[in-house]
């Protein structure tokens, strides 16, 4: 068999690759910048300077990245079983209602760290609820669980809509929107953390939640290489017929695996819900479920390469901001570009640099080897 | 104007370190039915998709009524006259008939002065050659033998003065064979040129004028079939090899471990696959099942492994029944004793991005011993790998590495080496040293006889005879699904080789 | 009479809101029975849409419109079969990223351009497609049932509007009585058989994906020059995935098409008629449902409780020869 991409070095499949992507994908935003008029140079510092200039800033680009883990992680697991979830966007929706009901129920008889935990579990529960029926439909009917997860996002997005107007809204209030918790369902903000390096959070709503984002991302990577079932799905996402072999079942993996990826998009949910807003509003998620797929993309399915596409996120959104403010033909939505362009160099176009990077590295390795070899003669 | 419909002068065709045509010179008369024969592998496969132009020789002429024509794509074929029937029909299933052969050769932008034309065409196809079919019927519908018709109408509507069929009878039962073999002596009458693939000497007495043997890549011989005989072309095929020595003693079979009654099989279009197989496998003994490539071994194999379903019969493992036409576990008959080295190591038996030790446990990763409470102990797994990797040899000695950056010979030592190191009572082994350097060879036929050794039944599948000849203390023949004969590993290369193509010898019983 | 009245309202606007619908889900058809798929449906309905307003906004022309709207989308579908056809990537990543790209790129470039938070200027009336009535259609009106049906119903829609229902004979015809679509829908099922038979692959699946460009530019064209003087940002609003969803629903057949993307029409007419109005029988239905109806209609169908959506077969597999 002969496989022209099994050659590449770890440090090239996983290091140089994702980066020639991520530079062809922010020289193409470059060319939109010119487009409009502006000078890219002068975007890129403020993009980096409103991420980072300030801890303030900081804490913006790091509660963003809190919110980008959780859904980059969501699609990673399902991408290791050989799954596009697409449905994240409407898993963390719907695992707002978990969070919202454990706030909604508990916030004023309880302190927030017995809440957290009650909504966490709610998060992970209406997530994975959520995850499970495309699931079950792609094992059980062989419905096509892209299709099946992209009609779960509309379907979803109507129902927090009623939930929202009709069911979860206080009474005489206009807003589509919870109350606001009282003190048991408000996160505390990680102040001391940036205060350790000399930072001020200022309004900053980086919380707690960027902790269990961390300890999710050491899960899933314990979940994926350190456990059976971890290795059922590898298993299954690299090979059926080596599952078929090994008697792994796939439409349980597939349920199983599933129901985990909906219930880390559902724990999105606890960052804005409980650590920002302080109530459940409507799309609160904001596109934050696509933008797992570009994490997840970017960083190569890797809990370890998704903390840093996250925060490159995370600085994308705040320093996005920052750019629309000094630069009001730049809007935010100039990060959509980056995250369509990121998606599309880092996914669809994969390929495209690798033959050019293998020969170039090939001939590198070639020319070294042979002036090694002058030497030693 | 030429009395040869087709020569091939110095065809050379290399896929990477793979030499699949060799120096191939043919010549094949106009209105013959001209047989090419050979083992799987052989490179006949390679040669007909060159005269296709579905690959482009490295070097070599074609000359195809006595014109030199360069075959750069499918198209030029087309247009030199040549019509392929593929062993896997190139039909489109929810189409008609009519569609089917139309497509790539309608005559206008617009369908429907093509399609009454098509229709007229095909009417006149029909009848000069026997060939009936329903123009509207869809092809889904149609059995297997009727497609392969739509295949060869397919060609002629497109005027093809040479047909090539690629394995045609591999897909049909014995009385469609019969009709095929009818109307290609029809295409003859008609003054057309047949060229016939097969690895069924049968076939070749049957029908042809002349015929072919490759060998290794090589056109090795060329006989006029009424002055051949089928020991003659079974010798010519498989060639006078260096005879495979394998030291080993005498079996002691023991009590019966695997033991099949009427064990049938069907494939995903129905088709039957293994035919009402029985055997009996006893422990320290092997058994091998020698076949050409495609006749039920494999699913035979999957079958036993609990990979494929069976659709009748029974199986009973150390005595006890296993649900062999029910729900499947291989998991479950791992626990049970039977260890499965599969045919095809890259995608069924490895999983080639894992590392080595990752591919050390599979099918066997719900043991206790490689769980350390929820989680896996990775230092564990490491450490029995690299004990197996000590014990069996496998370079580079790295336990971590990526199982695809192991050659052939040591990605199967880790496939043998995971399944022969649990004490199985079975083992059954799909073509062990497919893919694998000369000196990996040697290597685990030794441990296969020291399986054996120790009291282990053996069942082998190989498409390699000497491999079957040198290993076995048994020998069954299988042939379209089913055992044609048992014969001990002294028998001739001759008479297995008749059995191998489906010439029934005299039934002799082994014992 | 009030009834029939109010009957004869619900469909018009239900015609309106399907055209859209209709050559979105009719230029899906034509890609993803090439066995491209396509999520990006919704992504090319916006540029075009972009593209059609802020064009025909500049040069005052509705046709110069329409023609950049083609152009931009035929270029995106470009994007998506270069990689999905050419590169062999995944072709639902492609389709997602498209769908970014344009999400963000026709905000960026009309506030650059135009500066009116993301609209392009709205349009005079030569710079927009403005109603036909059909012959006689005021003499008629008051022809009891007919006459509103054909006064109302059917005359008075813009141009795009008839090419709409137009297109589905005619997308029928391409793909079932021409050579083109005899080969476009063999490619999709058995690339090997169009190879074998001695066709390109490759232009076979670039000209359907370019065909799916054209059309789904006429739906964003429609969305900005008909059904609304300018582009407004995220003016689709998931009409690429209902009309995703409709393809699907329609079995991948064209006159099924029609009738989903009616259907679903009906349902989003039907939603905004009943806001607050109990309905017949059920009483009060959330208007949520009827707009979630078509998506879980689909995912039934796809669940195969109610028929069998079965996509063509090479959908979504980039070809590559054997071995």
């Amino acid at each position: 068999m002969s496989n022209p991409y099994a050659k590449l070095p770890n440090w090239a499949e996983y290091g140089l690759i994702p980066l020639v992507n991520l530079i062809v994908a922010f020289f193409v935003a470059g060319l939109v910048v010119l487009l409009v008029g502006e000078n890219p140079l002068e975007a890129a510092y403020h993009l980096v300077n409103g991420a980072f200039g300030r801890g303030e800033y900081i804490g913006f680009t790091l509660y963003y990245a809190t919110t980008f883990i959780f859904t980059g992680l969501a699609v990673a697991v399902a991408f290791h079983a050989g799954l596009f979830n697409i449905g994240g966007e409407g898993q963390a929706y719907i695992g707002g209602i978990g969070v919202a009901l454990a706030c909604l129920y508990f916030d004023q008889t309880l302190p927030w760290f017995v809440v957290f935990p009650i909504a966490l579990v709610g998060s992970i529960a209406f997530g994975a609820a959520w995850a499970f029926l495309p699931g079950w439909l792609q094992a059980k009917r062989g419905s096509h669980i892209v299709i099946t997860t992209i009609m779960f996002n509309f379907i979803a997005s109507s129902l927090m809509v009623y939930l929202l107007t009709r069911v979860l809204k206080p009474l005489g209030s206009m807003a589509p929107q919870t109350r606001t918790f009282a003190e048991g369902g408000q996160l505390p903000k990680l102040d001391w953390l940036l205060g350790i390096f000399g930072l001020n959070i200022g309004n900053a709503p980086f919380n707690v939640s960027f902790l269990l984002a961390l300890v999710a991302a050491f899960g899933v990577w314990v979940l994926i290489w350190r456990t059976k079932l971890g290795y059922e799905m590898r298993v299954m996402g690299h090979s059926p017929g080596a599952a078929r072999y090994a008697g792994i079942s796939e439409s349980r993996i597939t349920i199983i695996a599933m129901m985990i990826s909906g219930g880390l998009a559902g724990m999105m949910a606890l960052n804005p819900i409980m650590g920002e807003q302080f109530r459940m509003q409507l799309d609160f998620v904001q596109g934050a479920g696509f933008v797992g797929i570009a994490v997840a993309l970017m960083g190569r399915s890797h809990p370890f390469g998704i903390i840093p596409a996250s925060i490159l996120f995370g600085m994308l959104y705040q320093g996005g901001a920052e750019i629309a403010f000094e630069m009001p033909t730049i809007s935010r939505d100039m990060i959509v570009i980056i995250q369509g362009l990121v998606i599309l160099f880092a996914g669809a176009l994969e390929n495209m640099f690798r033959p050019a990077i293998t020969a170039a590295l090939a001939g590198f390795a070639g020319r070294r080897a042979a002036v090694t070899q002058s030497k030693g003669a | 104007m030429s009395d040869l419909a087709i020569e091939l002068r110095g065809i050379d065709k290399s896929f990477g370190l793979v030499h699949a045509n060799r120096d191939i010179n043919l010549k094949v008369r106009k209105g013959s039915i001209h047989g090419i024969i050979g083992e799987n592998g052989a490179g006949k496969s390679t040669l007909m998709s060159i005269l296709y132009g579905f690959y482009q020789a490295d070097r070599g002429e074609i000359i195809v009524d006595g014109k030199p024509v360069a075959i750069r794509d499918t198209n030029a074929a087309i247009a030199a006259g040549i019509g392929m029937v593929h062993q896997h029909f190139m039909l489109v299933e929810n189409f008609s008939v009519l569609e089917n052969i139309m497509l790539g050769a309608e005559e206008s932008q617009i369908l429907n002065s093509s399609i009454s034309k098509a229709r007229i065409e095909l009417k006149r196809l029909e009848s000069e050659y026997g060939l009936e079919v329903d123009p509207d019927a869809l092809i889904e519908e149609l059995p297997v033998g009727i497609q392969q018709r739509v295949e060869i109408l397919k060609a002629l509507y497109r005027k093809a003065d040479i047909l090539i069929l690629d394995e045609p009878t591999g897909v049909l039962t014995p009385a469609e064979a019969d009709h095929l073999f009818r109307i290609l002596a029809q295409l003859k009458a008609e003054g057309k040129t047949v060229l016939l693939i097969t690895h069924k000497l049968r076939e070749i007495m049957a029908i042809t004028d002349e015929v072919s043997v490759m060998r290794r890549g090589e056109m090795v011989a060329t006989r006029q079939t009424s002055q051949t005989s089928v020991e003659e072309l079974a010798e010519l095929m498989v060639g006078r090899r260096v005879l495979l020595r394998v030291e080993k003693g005498e079996a002691k079979p023991g009590a019966t471990r695997l033991s099949l009654r009427n064990l049938t099989v069907k494939d995903g279009r129905g088709v039957t696959m293994v035919d009402t197989v029985s055997l009996d496998l006893k422990a320290g003994e092997i058994v091998g099942i020698a076949g050409v490539a495609g006749n039920g071994q494999s699913e035979l194999l999957e079958a036993i492994a609990g990979m494929r379903r069976a659709v009748s019969g029974t199986m009973t493992l150390n005595g006890k029944p296993v649900e062999v036409t029910g729900t499947l576990d291989p998991a479950e008959l791992r626990r049970r004793g039977l260890a499965h080295v599969p045919e095809d190591r890259h995608h069924v038996g490895l999983v080639l991005k894992f590392e080595e030790s990752e591919n050390a446990i599979l099918g066997y990763h719900n043991n206790p011993k490689y769980r350390n409470g929820v989680l896996l102990n990775v230092d564990a797994i490491r450490a029995e790998a690299e004990e197996k990797i000590a014990r069996y040899d496998i370079r580079p000695p790295n336990p971590r590495l990526k199982t695809a950056n192991f050659s052939g010979g040591n990605q199967q030592k880790i496939v043998l080496a995971r399944e022969m190191e649990r004490g199985p009572d079975v083992l059954i082994i799909g073509q062990p040293t497919r893919g694998v350097d000369v000196g990996a060879i040697e290597f685990i036929h030794k441990r296969i006889i020291e399986m054996r050794d120790q009291g282990v039944a053996v069942l082998l599948v190989s498409v390699e005879l000497d491999e079957i000849r040198a290993l076995s203390d048994r020998i069954l023949v299988m042939f379209a699904g089913r055992v044609v004969g048992e014969r001990l590993p002294d028998a001739s290369e001759g008479e297995l080789g008749l059995l191998m193509a489906g010439v029934e010898g005299p039934k002799e019983a082994a014992e | 009479m009030d009834l029939f009245h109010t009957l004869v309202v619900l469909l018009e606007s239900t015609i309106r809101v399907s055209v859209p619908l209709i050559f979105a889900a009719l230029a899906g058809l034509f890609t993803e029975r090439a066995g491209v798929f396509d999520i990006g449906l919704e992504g090319k309905m916006l540029g075009g849409a972009f593209a059609a307003g802020a064009v025909a906004a500049v040069t005052g022309s509705v046709w110069m419109g329409l023609l950049a709207a083609i152009l931009i989308s035929v270029l995106l579908s470009l994007v998506h079969g270069y990689a999905s056809i050419t590169q062999r990537g995944s072709q639902i990543v492609s389709g997602v990223a498209i769908n970014f790209i344009v999400a963000g790129s026709t905000v960026i470039l009309g506030e650059a351009w135009f500066r009116q938070g993301g609209r392009t200027p709205a349009l005079a009336d030569g710079a927009r497609f403005s109603t036909i009535d059909l012959p006689f259609a005021d003499s008629v009106r008051d022809v009891p049932i007919l006459g509103p049906i054909y006064a109302d119903l059917l005359s008075g829609h813009f141009l795009l509007t008839y090419l709409a229902f137009a297109m589905v004979p005619i997308s029928w015809w391409v793909l079932y009585r021409t050579r083109f679509g005899l080969r476009l829908r063999a490619v999709g099922e058995n690339p090997g058989a169009v190879d074998t038979a001695g066709i390109s692959v490759i232009w076979l699946r670039y000209r359907a994906v370019i065909c799916c460009g054209i059309l789904c530019g006429f739906a964003g064209a429609y969305l900005s020059l008909a059904m609304t003087a300018g582009f407004v940002k995220g003016m689709t609003a998931g009409k690429g995935y209902i009309a995703l969803a409709a393809l699907i629903f329609a079995k991948w057949r064209p006159v099924n098409i029609m009738l989903a993307c009616l259907l679903f029409g009906f349902l989003d007419a039907l939603a905004i008629r009943l806001q607050g109005n109990p309905l017949p029988l059920i009483g009060q239905v959330p208007v949520q449902l009827m707009q979630a109806l078509p998506y879980i209609l689909t995912v039934i169908l796809l669940a195969g409780f109610i028929g069998k959506a079965i996509p063509p077969k090479a959908g979504g597999i980039p070809y590559v020869k054997e071995r």
